[in-house]
């Protein structure tokens, strides 16, 4: 028996110590709070990607949470400032060479901030972790989904009929994704084709998909398209953030829990019941901000070049 | 058969992809934070040999293909099938040409091989790792000087044609590799 042992060298929980160190840092001389939400919830997201895992709490249903999203937006319409939080969120049924089903988020909201100002702020994070390391200066690149998406498939995801999607998931998958629904044949070729053709260095793609804003609000863009105020942050081709212009009207944050719902239900799902005390806090109001989550655990492989999240934690499911 | 979803492909597990057997190869997650979590599956298509790569929606499953590798001794051939059997039950299968493919050329009588079975015939032959095979022909040897490393083509009596010494002659046993058809060396 050898698999009592961690995952990670000992060297490696030294680097990972670390990291954490230097992120409070980053924020601490940056002026914003820590705040350690809570990783159990009496509610959780009905995002029809996420599965939350479920607990007991004194005959209680409860659930890990899959991100502090809600509880740091509560804290945001008290008025709490700009706050981070540094802690572990849980997915259901993610484990692999880069998802494992336990993880650190670092999350983090900005007043005031619309999304590409905080994605200003990830570059130099991340830029100031590659220096402190005498790494090789980070480069960085913004564009848009169009742009990513058009340049690799030759066709604009936002335009595109459906079935011209389909059958290009079709061919760069299997016969099943003939009848998938558009996010779902965006995501699949957007993985596929496109990450792997992004340039080295930390990419930031925005404007996405209207039919992706999840969280986000949505806008016009400057070719007359309506899509979603989200960005994504890429290091080395591997997704490490995901940010927003946050959606801050409480009515339409219902309506899409109410999609999802839906969705959920089609696809038989577990429905969970909405968050209503994020609700009650939209509806007394959340300040203008942007917010992003990112994966410490992906970071922390991309700074030590380790090639799977195992390498970089103490110990992976595997083991747990 | 059972069905086996995404999250149960494991390497070496048999399924049915249209319609051929295939043998898992390799299994990635795949998923963007917000998006739809597919698997990245390589396969090997147990008929042809040839690997395919195929993504499937997280939690899509196949149907587990009636795949059994055995153990078994190679009989004989009749000019149309080659006949192997269950050491322990002395049951006999007959196996085609196409199933014993490249193993033909290293098969001698009673080599214990391993027999894929498919819905219980023969699908595929390996030939043991290690053969023992005398040499049909190949040019004249050459005495003396066997520091130089020449090497020359020589026919086995099972039909394999194998770089061998120069010094080697017909009527010469030899052991060969049968994974890379490489000689190991002079069996005395």
């Amino acid at each position: 028996m050898t698999d009592w042992q961690p995952d990670c060298s000992l060297a490696m929980l030294q680097r990972r110590a670390e990291l954490l160190q230097q992120l409070r840092l980053f924020f601490f001389q940056r002026q914003i709070l820590e705040v350690d939400a809570p990783v159990l919830g009496r509610s959780t997201v009905t995002d029809i990607n996420i599965e939350s895992i479920s607990a007991r709490v004194s005959g209680d249903s409860a659930y890990l949470q899959t991100s502090p999203e809600y509880f740091l937006k509560r804290l945001l319409a008290a008025g709490s400032g700009d706050i981070y939080c540094l802690g572990k969120a849980f997915r259901d049924g993610e484990a692999g060479g880069r998802h494992n089903p336990e993880f650190l988020l670092l999350e983090w909201y900005r007043l005031g901030w619309d999304e590409h100002q905080l994605m200003d702020e990830v570059g130099a994070l991340i830029s100031h972790l590659y220096e402190a390391r005498g790494l090789p200066s980070l480069m960085v690149h913004r564009r848009t989904y169009s742009q990513c998406f058009s340049q690799v498939l030759g066709i604009d995801p936002h335009t595109a009929a459906l079935s011209d999607l389909q059958a290009l998931a079709t061919a760069a998958g299997s016969p099943s994704w003939a009848k998938e629904n558009r996010a779902n044949c965006l995501d699949l070729l957007f993985s596929l084709k496109v990450e792997p053709q992004l340039p080295s260095g930390l990419v930031f793609v925005h404007d996405y998909p209207d039919c992706q804003a999840a969280l986000a609000q949505t806008m016009v863009d400057s070719q007359g398209q309506r899509v979603s105020r989200r960005f994504e942050a890429f290091l080395n081709g591997m997704e490490l953030a995901n940010g927003y212009f946050e959606l801050t009207d409480s009515n339409e944050q219902r309506r899409r829990f109410e999609v999802d719902q839906a969705r959920r239900e089609d696809a038989n799902k577990p429905i969970v019941a909405l968050d209503n005390r994020l609700l009650g806090a939209l509806e007394q109001g959340l300040p203008t901000c942007a917010g992003v989550a990112l994966g410490v655990d992906r970071l922390l492989m991309q700074l030590q070049g380790a090639a799977s999240i195992a390498e970089v934690m103490p110990f992976s499911w595997n083991r747990c | 058969m059972a069905n086996y979803s995404t999250n149960e492909f494991r390497s070496g597990l048999k399924v049915m992809l249209d319609g051929d057997p295939c043998s898992i190869l390799d299994n990635e997650f795949v998923k963007p934070g917000k998006g739809q979590a597919f698997n990245r599956v390589k396969l090997r298509n147990l008929k042809s040999g040839r690997v395919l790569e195929k993504t499937f929606k997280s939690g899509e499953s196949l149907e587990g293909a009636d795949v059994m590798d055995m153990d078994m001794q190679y009989l004989y051939n009749d000019g149309d099938f080659w006949y192997f059997m269950e050491p322990e039950s002395f049951e006999q299968h007959q196996a085609t040409e196409n199933a014993v493919g490249d193993a033909l050329q290293w098969l001698s009588e009673q080599d214990i091989c391993v027999v894929t079975l498919y819905n219980g015939s023969p699908l595929s032959v390996v030939p043991p790792n290690h053969v023992e095979l005398e040499i049909a022909e190949t040019d004249p040897g050459l005495r003396g000087d066997t520091a130089q490393g020449g090497s020359k083509p020589a026919r086995l009596v099972t039909g394999a044609t194998v770089k061998v010494p120069l010094f080697l002659d017909q009527g010469d046993v030899i052991k060969v590799d049968t994974r890379t058809g490489e000689y190991q060396g002079r069996v005395k």
